[in-house]
């Protein structure tokens, strides 16, 4: 069998930062609604708010506990399978993924326990504390990684230096590569994703339990507090999108084109696909839908500035155009109906009708598979539109490769990674379903909940669920 | 100061922060299987509950700090030590599961399942660590850029094989001697005697590492020749090894625990002291790859240690803090695993 160690390496590389991002946008965007709910509880003292937020901490402990194992893996990754690219980036690349361990990983680890397990054990304000601390955590993680992404997209503030007989970067202006040109653009669009998806989670489960009559309460306001949070950071997310577009014009041409199947330079205004297939051997777009002119409003503010299509980079620096096409039209589109959604849900909810509206409700009930999509669908586009290049204009893929290492080592911990992430997944899904289906507590329990040595009341058993084992996968209610 | 030589150290703090605190919670895995009753297993668990999850970070920073202050070695490590890596790397995001799933079904197959991988996972993650030491230590095959050439047969070697098992003793030790503070009754007369036991498997093989590094691995001896003062570091761990028994029969175990730290703790600074000033030691002609070669620029090098400076005080707080509120015997709630 003749394996390419490229190929392997990035297949590797795919599946399993694929599989971590299922994970940290979840933890960023329900942090946010903890806050709120534990911020609501201690301003109103409505202990509805105190169930929510017990609730969805429990969510957010299990979602969270796979995030960070995930992302370990991540972290040594880039040294195991892309021994020459560590080489290359370590001195710019490394400070930001140190930083991001020392201010960021201690702060939400640590505060983590106090969440999770201390609510008996600190007063109702240090709590609050550490979930803001946690989610700040969380948020600052983001911040580091993104920057290092960043960077590899945009790079500045280094300079090339020769070093034990090859080129490496090295940092010149820290400042300038933590603000390099696309860092905060993609840092408010990584964030505000990952609120969209928190709120989606939240509608979904809440959606469920009013349609089953469950809970209703809880779900109501649980709903209306995603809902409000959901609808902001999707318009939010359409302005930054918009502005990250048009940086993208300006930072990385090759990727703009890739995604909008721009394959000639024109002399007049450039046309946006609404929907369509690129044709890459014919350099057209099939079976499609276009505005004309419209790309090039959107990007310059002028219909008939052309916009720089692929044929003005040579071959051999082409991004590919299927994947990110496509992957980017679906993000778009996903993020067109969360607008469109949230709107209207915003809208039935001031008339007092929203509760009543059970195909919407089943709409938001599968909905949050509508973030999850769109998250990945966006770094898919984000990275594949940046090949051939790892370090954008510096660094080929090709190049970056451990290649001391043999190809069959890198499919068998493809296949290893495979099979435990499959496992973990199903694991997952049946931990949370357990969850839901047991439910929160009802607010009059919590008053009466042991705090000292609750023995009786053993771990999984907690709250409303008492007693009631349930093991089936398909015991669904 | 040389900002080579401090980043040097810093590693090394952070390395010891890692091998002191992970490994009574890696031990804690190690020894899990061997405690009866699931009520009994939830205590023994839960008493890492809430500070495992800190302690790995250390391993996290070591890695960022790694990467940046000296990402030759990174690479070199990384890559060569490939297939030890991802099962390390399978190992902890399998144990992650064990232990935050564990308690999420009554089911006796579930939670019989759940206990065999914490056990295996700790088990491998321990003994792999100890064998991924014992090689950068005792030297592998470089080529004269520095990259690694012995592929996976290459890090077979007696001496590391012997560090591999020295950490599953020590982590077995530690964890024994952690978990009575945390227990009561019964269960901590059970986990004394375990640590006794882990205790003399640990001090066995002290002394097989010894001896074969006195044998077969010469230049571990050659800093000690230089800075004679060194010695002194292993006089102070013989007497820290050799106040846990005498702590165990006083019954102080707040002291017992404490000499398990200081014990393991000298041991990382004296392979850390063998090391210097190299990060991989070379066994063929090549040469080793030092804390100069393999560095970042020194810019990045005063940078970072710009960002350990604010970064520490803020670790040793939460860390402390985290401590604090989980102090005391371990109780199990509504909360708990």
């Amino acid at each position: 069998m003749d394996l390419d160690l490229v190929e392997l390496s990035r297949a590797q590389f795919a599946l399993t930062v694929m599989f971590h991002y299922l994970f940290p946008p979840l933890s960023i965007g329900l942090g946010l609604l903890m806050v709120i709910m534990e911020g609501l509880f201690l301003r109103t003292g409505d202990p509805q708010y105190a169930v929510m937020t017990r609730f969805w901490t429990r969510i957010f402990a299990a979602n969270f506990a796979v995030g960070v194992a995930t992302g370990i893996a991540m972290e040594f990754q880039f040294g195991t399978n892309w021994a020459a690219y560590s080489r290359f980036v370590g001195d710019v690349f490394g400070s930001a993924l140190a930083a991001e361990g020392i201010f960021a990983f201690f702060l939400e680890s640590g505060f983590l326990a106090v969440l999770v397990f201390g609510w008996d054990r600190v007063g109702p304000r240090m709590h609050f504390f550490s979930t803001v601390m946690v989610f700040l955590g969380s948020t600052f993680s983001a911040v580091w990684i993104v920057i290092a992404n960043s960077w590899q997209h945009t790079p500045a503030g280094y300079r090339l230096v020769e070093h034990e007989g090859v080129l490496r970067a090295e940092i010149t202006d820290f400042w300038a590569m933590v603000f390099n040109p696309s860092s905060m653009h993609r840092l408010g669009h990584v964030l505000l994703g990952s609120f969209i998806l928190g709120a989606f989670f939240v509608m979904s489960i809440s959606a469920w339990y009013l349609l089953h009559r469950r809970h209703e309460a809880f779900a109501r306001k649980s709903f209306a507090v995603a809902l409000v949070v959901g609808a902001l950071a999707s318009w939010g997310e359409l302005v930054s999108g918009h502005s990250q577009a048009r940086a993208l014009a300006h930072n990385q041409p090759a990727k703009l084109a890739a995604f909008e199947g721009h394959f000639v330079t024109a002399d007049h205004g450039t046309e946006m696909w609404l929907f369509g297939w690129p044709n890459v051997d014919e350099q057209r777009v099939d079976y499609g839908l276009a505005i004309p002119k419209m790309l090039s409003f959107l990007v310059y503010d002028d219909f008939e500035r052309p916009v720089t299509a692929l044929d003005r980079f040579p071959a051999r620096d082409r991004p590919p155009v299927v994947v990110p096409f496509v992957s980017y039209h679906v993000m778009v589109g996903l993020g067109m109906l969360f607008i469109g959604m949230t709107s209207l849900a915003l809208v039935l909810w001031w008339r007092g009708r929203l509760f009543s509206q059970r195909w919407l409700l089943w709409a938001f009930v599968v909905a949050v598979l509508g973030p999850y999509l769109a998250n990945q669908a966006g770094w898919v586009s984000a990275e594949v539109g940046r090949q051939p290049w790892v370090v954008y204009g510096l660094l080929r893929t090709s190049d970056a490769v451990s290649a001391m290492v043999p190809p069959e080592q890198v499919l068998i911990s493809i296949i290893a990674f495979g099979v435990l992430y499959l496992a973990l997944l199903a694991v997952w899904l049946y931990v949370i379903n357990e969850k839901i289906r047991r439910g929160p507590q009802e607010p009059e329990s919590l008053g009466a909940a042991p705090s000292g040595p609750g023995e009786s009341l053993v771990g999984a058993a907690a709250g409303a669920g008492v007693g009631r084992g349930g093991h089936s996968y398909t015991e669904t209610e | 100061m040389d900002l080579h030589v401090l980043w040097f150290g810093l590693l090394g703090v952070l390395l010891t922060g890692y091998a002191v605190l992970d490994g009574f919670d890696l031990g804690v895995g190690i020894l899990h299987p061997f405690v009866r009753g699931d009520r009994e297993r939830r205590l023994v668990l839960n008493s890492i509950g809430p500070l495992w999850d800190g302690n790995e970070v250390w391993l996290v920073t070591f890695g960022g700090a790694l990467f940046s202050a000296f990402p030759e070695a990174y690479a070199t490590v990384l890559s060569g030590f490939y297939l030890p890596v991802i099962v390390v790397l399978l190992s902890l995001i399998g144990r992650a599961i064990s232990i935050e799933f564990r308690g999420k079904s009554h089911s006796k197959f579930w939670r019989g399942y759940w206990d065999f991988s914490f056990f295996l996972s700790s088990l491998t993650a321990t003994l792999v660590f100890g064998v991924a030491l014992g090689n950068v230590v005792g030297g592998i095959a470089l080529s004269p850029q520095g990259h690694y050439v012995g592929g996976l047969a290459g890090l077979f070697q007696p001496f590391a094989l012997a560090v591999g098992l020295l950490a599953v003793a020590g982590a077995a030790m530690h964890a024994a001697l952690y978990l009575q503070l945390k227990l009561e009754g019964e269960l901590r007369r059970t986990v004394e005697r375990w640590a006794w036991r882990a205790f003399f498997a640990f001090v066995a093989l002290n002394l097989v590492v010894a001896a074969i590094a006195l044998r077969s691995v010469p230049h571990l001896l050659v800093n000690f020749e230089r800075w004679p003062v060194i010695w002194v570091m292993p006089v102070l761990v013989v007497l820290a090894l050799a106040n846990i028994p005498r702590s165990l029969v006083r019954e102080r175990p707040w002291q017992a625990f404490a000499s398990s730290c200081a014990s393991i703790a000298g041991l990382t600074f004296l392979a850390a002291a063998a090391l210097y000033p190299n990060l991989v030691v070379s066994s063929s002609s090549a040469p080793s790859l030092d804390i100069w070669r393999a560095a970042s620029s020194e810019s990045t090098l005063r940078l970072m240690a710009i960002i350990a400076m604010i970064g520490m005080p803020l670790v040793a707080a939460y860390t402390i803090t985290v401590y604090w509120v989980f102090r005391g015997k371990v109780k199990l709630d509504e909360h708990s695993y």
